[in-house]
């Protein structure tokens, strides 16, 4: 498949002896937005954490099977895990944004990426811009970013998870501490990123899933019950249990 | 109004028995201190450098005596803030939790040997190894003094300080790392500047235990109260003044009181490190 962005085959993951992920297979198209729904404890973080390998700071985390992003195996040996952290971006569930002013916190990624100098304040605002954020700070980028609403504080993430060009934004249900207003925003946000990022959303929330996403897949219990077009599953899924979980008989 | 039981009458008074031991401590201080300044201007009494308290006529000039607490004081948060700073972002940051469970108890020892034993082996094993190393007529230097007493400021340092960045959440971690930060590039530019406020606080509170020590400096900073142009000179810090004269200056004498002086001098600079400290804490500057 051309136009694949990542590959996920058989991809188990144990907390301890605790199996989180069982048989994974995925295939992520670019450019697109895919929802990952299913309901609490059933690996949709855990699975999103696997494509940054942020779940290499958790301890006792074993992990088997293959990712693939651009056809390079993710967890080979020789990896370089920072290099992939810049490529797939992350924003998390509650908005964590550095205690740091606003500027700073869009300026650190760049920094530590070596953007030369001059070109920073440039690229700040081009992020912010993009994050739906810039006409609400522009006159106080110096100030804390911890001052910022929540949803605000989110889109500053956004922004900052932008500044650094990724080709992948991981989202763990950037809206789930957000009012209607604010989650609408990220809503709008997405739907404009998914032009030049491919886009994976964990959310619990279905009608969020079938408002934003190409794709979805359903996880339960740490398994895939069923991956396919959005339209599809939320009209016509293959799946009982899949069905079950669309029309709130559980999750 | 709820009416009081009398165990909270009780338990209030226990509580405001150490702010009135506060209050007696500060005004025994400057009632018997203040009566030196009739004798001795305030300025002349700081920026003297003579101290000559058994002479005819007395000098009461205390330069020489706070000039070697600042000397002593820097010196051992030059030893103490590094390795301090240092072991806390280790412990939280890098050391494995079974080395962590190692450290901790053995810094906790650390705080608890008597100052008395620092000062006995100061003396007898730290002092003459710095007397042949740098061959010097003595060992009992202000150089001693620094090293030991950053050593013992280290468990105050190291403990606030390991607080501090123990209580950054770990979303702001993950966030560093999500962008593709190193450990070491999270820890300097992420970690550290967010605790900043508490390795502050940790630094203060490390300096007013120094300048406050008294039976180490007694033992080993030599005793000399001339102003110090060396770390490797002998110096006597106002704590040690105090210390060694007290037993031999008549009450109520011109020395009785200006010993009084140089403790309030000295309540005055530990007060301002703890206001420094708690301003800090509540500002996160």
């Amino acid at each position: 498949m051309v136009n694949t962005k990542i590959f996920i085959k058989n991809l188990n993951l144990w907390f301890g002896k605790k199996q989180v992920l069982v048989d994974v297979n995925m295939n992520i198209a670019k450019k697109t937005v895919t929802a990952i729904m299913g309901p609490s404890g059933c690996g949709k973080s855990t699975f999103l954490r696997c494509l940054n390998r942020m779940n290499d700071l958790t301890d006792g985390v074993k992990i088997t099977g293959e990712i693939t992003i651009d056809n390079k195996k993710i967890y080979e040996n020789g990896t370089d895990v920072p290099t992939l952290r810049r490529k797939v971006g992350m924003v998390f569930q509650r908005p964590n944004p550095f205690p740091k002013s606003i500027y700073d916190n869009i300026a650190y990624g760049l920094r530590i990426n070596k953007v030369s100098r001059n070109k920073i304040p440039e690229i700040v605002e081009k992020s912010l811009e993009a994050a739906a954020l810039w006409t609400e700070v522009k006159d106080r980028l110096h100030e804390s970013a911890m001052e910022l609403s929540g949803g605000q504080q989110q889109r500053l993430c956004i922004a900052r998870a932008i500044a650094i060009e990724p080709e992948v934004i991981l989202m763990d249900e950037p809206c789930s501490s957000l009012d209607p207003a604010g989650m609408f925003k990220i809503e709008d946000l997405i739907e404009k990123l998914k032009e030049e990022y491919t886009i994976i959303v964990v959310t619990h929330n279905m009608q969020q899933a079938a408002r934003i996403s190409n794709f979805t897949a359903f996880l339960y219990l740490g398994r895939v019950m069923e991956f396919g077009d959005t339209n599809q599953i939320f009209t016509k899924p293959k799946e009982k249990l899949t069905e079950n979980y669309i029309s709130g008989k559980f999750g | 109004m709820k009416k009081r039981k009398p165990i909270e009458y009780l338990l209030l008074s226990c509580a405001l028995l150490s702010i009135i031991f506060l209050f007696a401590i500060a005004v025994s201080l400057f009632k018997e201190g203040l009566p030196i300044f009739k004798v001795v201007s305030p300025v002349k009494f700081i920026f003297g450098s003579h101290w000559y308290p058994a002479h005819d006529p007395p000098e009461f000039g205390i330069l020489p005596l706070i000039l070697a607490s600042l000397l002593i004081t820097i010196g051992a948060l030059i030893v103490a803030v590094p390795l301090g700073i240092g072991s806390a972002i280790y412990m939280t940051e890098l050391a494995h939790p079974k080395i962590k469970e190692i450290i901790k108890p053995v810094l906790e020892l650390l705080a608890s040997i008597p100052s008395v034993i620092y000062g006995f082996f100061g003396m007898v094993i730290f002092a003459p190894f710095i007397q042949r190393i740098f061959n010097i007529p003595t060992g009992l230097t202000a150089l001693t003094a620094s090293i030991l007493l950053g050593i013992m400021a280290l468990p105050t340092i190291i403990s606030i300080a390991e607080d501090s960045i123990t209580s950054i959440p770990s979303s702001i971690r993950e966030a560093s790392y999500a962008l593709g930060a190193t450990k070491w590039e999270t820890i300097i530019q992420t970690i550290i500047p967010a605790a900043r406020s508490g390795i502050l606080t940790a630094i203060i509170l490390g300096m007013s235990r120094a300048i406050g020590e008294t039976m180490t400096v007694l033992m080993i900073a030599g005793g000399a109260a001339v102003i110090p142009k060396s770390f490797l000179q002998p110096v006597r810090p106002m704590t040690a003044t105090i210390a060694a004269e007290m037993g031999e200056s008549p009450m109520g004498s011109l020395h009785f009181h200006a010993l009084f002086a140089i403790a309030a001098i000295l309540f005055l600079i530990t007060l301002g490190f703890n206001i420094l400290a708690n301003h800090i804490k509540e500002k996160r500057i």
